[in-house]
C-alpha cells in the first residue's frame, strides 16, 4: 500500500515538474530555433560586457522585425563558430584573424564600424615606470623592470582573444620572440576573458593590456589606472562581416546584410558617438564613419553599404 | 565580511522585486534543468535496471565505464554536444546549438551516466532474500521489477537528486551549448559566471543564493515525498 502510494506522488510531482516545464517554457516565449527572422552574431567580449549589442539588437528588432541574438566570446572562439556554420555574423577586432579568415572564404562583406584604443593598465606607482612612454616602449620597459624588481608582473589575457593578438604584436614590435616572453616566469598567462584578467591584474598588482570598452566598465571595481593611453599602436577597430554562404549555405544571408548595413548607418554611427557617455564620462567606442585614415582602412570599408 | 552580507541583501532584494531579468532566468534554469531530470530519470532508471537484473559479457566493465563517467567534465560534454549540435556535426539538421532544447540535450546526457550508475548501486544493495522470495512467489517480470524499484526507492530518489543537483549546478555545458544569450540561454550559472567576471561579485553571490534556494525547495519537496 504504502508503496503505491510513494510510487503516486512520485508521478505527481514528476507531473508537476513537468508542468512547470511546460508553463516556463510558455513565459519565456523564446522558439528553439534559427529560423529567417533570427540572427545569430558571434562576437567580441567587448561590445557585450559595454551592453551596446542588447541596445542594437532591439533598435535592429524595430528596424526590421529580425531578432538578432549574439554569444560573446573571444575573437578566436567567435572565428570558430562561424567557420562551423553556427552563426550569421561575427564581430571582431583582431584585423590579421579577420583576413585569414576571408581569405578561408569564409567571411565576406567586411565593414568597418568603429574603434577605440587598448590602454596599457598598471598599479598606480607604476614601478615598471612606464607613464608617458609610446605603446612599444612601454612594453619594453616592463620587461626591462622585471629583471630587478620581482613584483613587475604582466598578466596575459592569453585566450587568442583580439586583445591576445594585439598584446602579441606589441612584444614583437618590441623585438621580443613572443615563445621567450611567454615562459618568463614575471609573465601570467590568465586564459580568461577580459573582466576575469583585469581582476587578477589587480590583485597582482601587475600590468595588462586592455581594450577601453571593457576598461570603462569594469574600472570601478579597480585600484589599477591607466598609463599609456591613446597611442597609435593601441588602435583598436572593430569590424562586422557576415559567414559566407557559399562556405555555409544555411547562413541567414539576408538579415546578416541588413545588420552589416545597420552598423555603418547614420543610426549607429550617431548611437556609438553618445553611446557610454554616461556611465564613462566618454563613449566606449568612437564611430568609424568619417575616420577611415585614423583606423587606417580604405573608405569604402567604412561607408559602402552591402547588396 | 561586508561583500557577503551585501551579496545576501542583493539576493532578498532581487527576489522581492521579482526583477523581471532574474526571473526569466530562473525560470530558464527550471525549464531545462527539470526537462533533462526528467529526461534523464526516464532513460537511466531503465537502463540502470536492464543492467543490474541481466547477466551479459562485459558487464562489470560497463559499470566500470558508466562510473567513470561520473568524472567527466562538463566542458567536455560542451564541446562534445558542440560537436554533434554543430551545422557540420552529426545532429546539425535539428538546429539546437545556442538554444535551450540544445542545453537540455547536454545536461541529459551529462546526467545519465550518475543516474544510472547511482540506480544500478541502489539495485544491487538489495537484500538478495527478497529477490529469491519475490521470485519463489512466481512474481511476473513486471511486478518483479516493480517490487524491487519500491524496495530502492530511496536511494532512486537519490540519484533523481543527484542528477538534479549536477543538472543545476554546472556551466561548462550550458556556457558551450548554450551561449549564455540573455533572456534566451541565459541560465543562473552562466548569469554568475558573467557577473563575476565583470567584478559584479554582490550579483553572482544574490544569483548563487537563488540558486541554492531553489535546490533547497527541490529537495525538501523529496523529502516530503520519502516520509510518506
Amino acid at each position: 500500500m504504502i508503496g503505491r502510494l510513494s510510487i503516486g506522488v512520485i508521478a505527481l510531482v514528476l507531473g508537476a515538474i513537468l508542468l512547470c516545464g511546460v508553463v516556463s517554457a510558455e513565459k519565456v516565449d523564446t522558439l528553439g530555433e534559427h529560423s529567417a527572422d533570427r540572427l545569430l552574431i558571434a562576437t567580441t567580449t567587448s561590445l557585450d560586457a559595454t551592453g551596446l549589442l542588447d541596445l542594437l539588437e532591439e533598435k535592429f528588432k524595430e528596424d526590421t522585425g529580425v531578432t538578432a541574438e549574439h554569444v560573446a566570446k573571444g575573437t578566436g572562439i567567435s572565428l570558430q563558430i562561424a567557420r562551423d556554420c553556427n552563426a550569421d555574423i561575427v564581430m571582431v577586432h583582431d584585423r590579421v584573424a579577420e583576413d585569414a579568415f576571408i581569405d578561408e572564404g569564409f567571411g565576406a562583406d567586411r565593414r568597418v564600424f568603429g574603434y577605440n584604443y587598448f590602454l596599457l593598465v598598471g598599479p598606480e606607482n607604476d614601478p615598471a615606470k612606464v607613464t608617458g612612454l609610446n605603446g612599444t616602449a612601454a612594453f619594453m620597459a616592463i620587461e626591462k623592470a622585471t629583471a630587478e624588481d620581482p613584483s613587475v608582473v604582466f598578466v596575459s589575457r592569453g585566450d587568442n582573444s583580439g586583445t591576445h593578438s594585439r598584446e602579441k604584436l606589441l612584444w614583437k614590435w618590441g623585438g621580443y620572440d613572443y615563445a621567450d616572453i611567454n615562459s618568463s616566469e614575471w609573465y601570467r598567462e590568465a586564459g580568461l576573458g577580459m573582466g576575469e584578467t583585469l581582476t587578477m591584474t589587480e590583485e597582482l598588482q601587475g600590468y595588462t593590456l586592455s581594450d577601453s570598452a571593457s576598461w570603462g566598465t569594469y574600472e570601478s571595481n579597480l585600484s589599477l589606472v591607466p598609463l599609456v593611453e591613446n597611442d597609435e599602436k593601441f588602435l583598436n577597430v572593430y569590424a562586422v562581416m557576415r559567414v559566407s554562404d557559399e562556405k555555409c549555405p544555411d547562413v541567414n544571408t539576408d538579415a546578416a546584410k541588413k545588420w552589416i548595413n545597420f552598423m555603418i548607418s547614420d543610426e549607429v554611427q550617431d548611437i556609438l558617438s553618445t553611446y557610454g557617455v554616461e556611465k564613462n564620462g566618454v563613449p566606449y567606442f568612437s564611430p568609424g564613419r568619417g575616420s577611415a585614415e585614423v583606423m587606417g582602412v580604405t573608405d569604402e570599408e567604412t561607408k559602402d553599404p552591402v547588396v | 565580511m561586508n561583500d557577503l552580507l551585501t551579496g545576501v541583501e542583493t539576493a532578498f532584494n532581487l527576489i522581492l522585486a521579482a526583477d523581471p531579468e532574474v526571473l526569466t532566468i530562473t525560470l530558464t534554469t527550471l525549464r531545462i534543468t527539470f526537462t533533462s531530470v526528467l529526461i534523464g530519470t526516464l532513460i537511466s532508471i531503465p537502463l540502470g535496471a536492464a543492467i543490474t537484473f541481466r547477466e551479459f559479457w562485459g558487464k562489470k566493465t560497463l559499470i566500470s565505464i558508466i562510473q567513470t563517467l561520473y568524472a567527466l567534465p562538463t566542458v567536455i560534454v560542451g564541446l562534445l554536444c558542440y560537436m554533434i549540435l554543430s551545422r557540420s556535426g552529426p545532429l546539425g539538421d535539428l538546429k539546437w546549438l545556442f538554444t535551450p532544447n540544445g542545453m537540455i540535450f547536454g545536461q541529459t546526457i551529462l546526467i545519465i551516466p550518475i543516474m544510472a550508475g547511482l540506480t544500478i548501486a541502489a539495485l544491487q544493495a538489495i537484500d538478495p532474500i527478497i529477490t529469491d522470495t519475490i521470485r519463489s512467489l512466481g512474481a511476473t517480470r513486471f511486478q518483479f521489477l516493480k517490487s524491487h524499484l519500491r524496495e530502492a526507492r530511496f536511494a532512486i530518489m537519490a540519484a533523481i537528486i543527484v542528477g538534479f543537483s549536477r543538472a543545476i549546478s554546472e556551466v561548462g555545458t550550458a556556457i558551450m551549448i548554450g551561449g549564455n544569450i540573455k533572456g534566451h540561454t541565459r541560465v543562473l550559472t552562466t548569469a554568475i559566471s558573467l557577473q563575476t567576471s565583470m567584478g559584479n561579485f554582490n550579483l553572482s553571490l544574490a544569483l548563487g543564493i537563488i540558486l541554492l534556494a531553489i535546490a533547497l525547495i527541490i529537495n525538501l519537496i523529496m523529502g516530503f515525498v520519502q516520509n510518506r
